[in-house]
């Protein structure tokens, strides 16, 4: 199971409900695996202080060209749908910051002057979070400060970090936003689990990402109501229209904001959540089975 | 009047920290001084269209890159683009039992493919992703935009709305450019911070707004943007208000006043309503010292 945790609108509760599931699911001897997708501003890590094991660096492939090699015919600069190579006289310049990586420039060369070297745009880190029950295996990725492009990364970190056994469950904290970033994090999902505030904001928001999940995906998609009772009904009202589940209500509490800011879970302040978290994710696995 | 607008841009990297809801007070204290443009960044999730109540003037398309298409009738299905195609976005027979094809929301509009394909059976073409707009609010013109959803923000729609709002401001003779950015680090907040005057950086006093505030603040040092930083509902925690206090006083980076939490905002924002229009409330009470701040940092005259 594949679970994605989004929002659209930032600051709503996405790592709150993504890391009280992980460990409230691992509570009950389940084997949960939790990738921060979050990649520019990650901040799982906070709550789940996983022991990190391993770090890797990661990044995209760029072009290197042979000097000795090179006829500088230009071909390279004009396949380049990204203006990352250019040619200028007997001088190929590269562009890091635009390059996608799509190799075109390697293989469109015809004097096999380019060789494709990793730039560092991310840092991979792996480890376990050990609370109660079975430990959680951890990934985040780390986008360098002043780097541009997160998809790439959220894609290393799923292709490494996914577990391939059926039975386990992967919990994916998205970023805020409805672009392709928020996209790359839920692509083979199987549920999408959007957690909103009942505001206007958080009604805007929730409305695109479920454009994103059911209509741009197909994927299914549940709501969570969090601070609930701030703002006004137009979330729920919105949801019974668009026939989207209301799977579970945190309520506005003092002691969970508390709890936040210190780096704390909520399960750990108020245990009585682990059940219900728990409880979600039952309902989680029936609206997967319809 | 100078030609050359000062520019307010209002980021946090981390997301829901407040940062539309004091960009729509900012607007409206500092459209009661002087004559303002406002553009709203976060083209991704724009909310302040919401607050601001904008009435449409103009509506343009927006493109940006490509995407493959293939032509299923001169397609030999041989494989070779998807063994091209570094963003899994060719649909493969086997999997979905139709011929071959594009997934538009994989593909990264490299061309690999085109390249790799021995028929020329796929081509590129340039979908429209989005739209930008002109609007006219109580508090000046509004240059917005919204990204279709799951389009690609690599932050030329930012780039796009901000160079709208900042022509306008020169051509107007207006003095100041709010922009409403996006969360995060990435594309769309370089492409919104870049350039401006001033970055006012909203945070939360939480362990993960201490957090996201570090690397917001390597990024304005990494593109030379002064930054100051408010802390919205800086009462929710004495003690995570005060180490956010003194990390800035350490690295010498400007502090404005705390933001009480209010509930009047969450009340003005129901009500489509800048809080500072909305009541008189401890927040809006320090959002106009804080616009005083902002002021004085941009050598603004304002009227008051």
């Amino acid at each position: 199971m594949r679970i994605t945790v989004a929002s659209g609108k930032g600051g709503t509760g996405k790592t709150t409900v993504a890391v009280n599931l992980a460990l409230s699911l691992a509570a009950a001897g389940r084997a949960v695996t939790f990738l921060d997708c979050d990649v520019e501003e990650p901040n799982a890590h906070i709550f789940l202080r996983p022991q990190i094991e391993r770090e890797e660096t990661t990044g995209i492939l760029i072009p290197e060209v042979d000097d000795d090699r090179c006829t500088y015919c230009g071909r390279c600069a004009e396949v380049c749908v990204f203006h990352a190579i250019a040619v200028i006289g007997t001088k190929v310049l590269v562009f890091p910051e635009l390059c996608h990586g799509c190799g075109s420039c390697a293989y469109n060369c015809p004097e096999k002057a380019i060789t494709e070297v990793l730039h560092p745009t991310a840092r991979l880190r792996w480890g376990k979070a050990t609370g109660e029950g079975t430990p959680i295996a951890f990934g985040e990725g780390v986008l360098d400060v002043g780097q541009a492009m997160a998809t790439p990364v959220i894609r290393e970190l799923k292709k490494k970090g996914l577990p391939a056994e059926e039975e386990s469950i992967a919990i994916l904290d998205a970023p805020p936003g409805n672009s392709c970033p928020v996209v790359e994090t839920m692509r083979g999902s199987d549920f999408v689990l959007l957690v909103t505030e009942p505001t206007p904001f958080g009604l805007h928001d929730l409305r695109l990402a479920v454009q994103v999940a059911r209509e741009e995906l197909g994927l299914p998609a549940g709501v969570v109501i969090n601070r609930d009772g701030v703002g006004d009904d137009s979330v729920e009202r919105f949801c019974a229209e668009a026939g989207i589940p209301i799977l579970m209500r945190i309520p506005l509490d003092r002691r969970i904001a508390e709890a936040y800011a210190q780096g704390e879970t909520i399960v750990a302040r108020l245990p009585e959540y682990r059940e219900r978290f728990q409880a979600l994710y039952r309902r989680i696995e029936e609206e997967v089975g319809r | 009047m100078s030609t050359a607008p000062k520019q307010l841009v209002i980021i946090s990297g981390k997301g829901g920290t407040g940062k539309t809801s004091l960009a729509a007070a900012i607007a409206h204290l500092a459209a009661g001084e002087l004559p303002i443009v406002i553009a709203d960044a976060d083209v991704d999730a724009a909310n302040l269209d919401l607050v601001l109540h904008p009435t449409r003037l103009e509506s343009h398309p927006f493109s940006n890159g490509l995407v493959a298409e293939i032509d299923e009738e001169k397609c030999i299905s041989c494989g070779l683009c998807e063994e091209a195609c570094r963003f899994d976005a060719i649909l493969v027979p086997d999997r979905t039992g139709d011929p071959y094809g594009i997934d538009e929301v994989a593909c990264d509009g490299c061309a690999a493919c085109v390249y790799h394909c021995p028929v020329e059976a796929i081509t590129m073409r340039e979908p429209q992703v989005g739209e930008w707009y002109l609007s006219e609010t109580p508090y000046g013109p509004l240059y917005h935009a919204h990204l279709f959803a799951g389009a690609d923000n690599s932050g030329k729609l930012v780039t796009l709305v901000k160079q709208q709002a900042k022509l306008r401001a020169m051509d107007d003779g207006r003095p100041l450019v709010v922009v409403d950015g996006p969360p995060g680090i990435g594309c769309p907040v370089i492409s919104a911070a870049s350039g401006a005057d001033l970055a006012l950086i909203v945070v939360e006093p939480t362990l993960s707004g201490a957090h996201d505030l570090a690397r917001v603040l390597e990024l304005t040092d990494h593109f030379g943007v002064p930054a100051l930083v408010a802390i919205n509902k800086g009462d929710l925690s004495e003690q995570q208000s005060a180490a956010i206090e003194a990390f800035c006083r350490e690295r010498g980076v400007a502090l404005s006043v705390r933001i009480p939490y209010d509930t009047l905002v969450t009340e003005a924002m129901v009500a489509g309503q800048p809080i500072t229009a909305w009541a008189e409330s401890p927040a809006a009470q320090a959002i106009r010292a804080l616009w005083a701040t902002i002021k004085a940092r941009l050598g603004l005259q304002g009227k008051e």
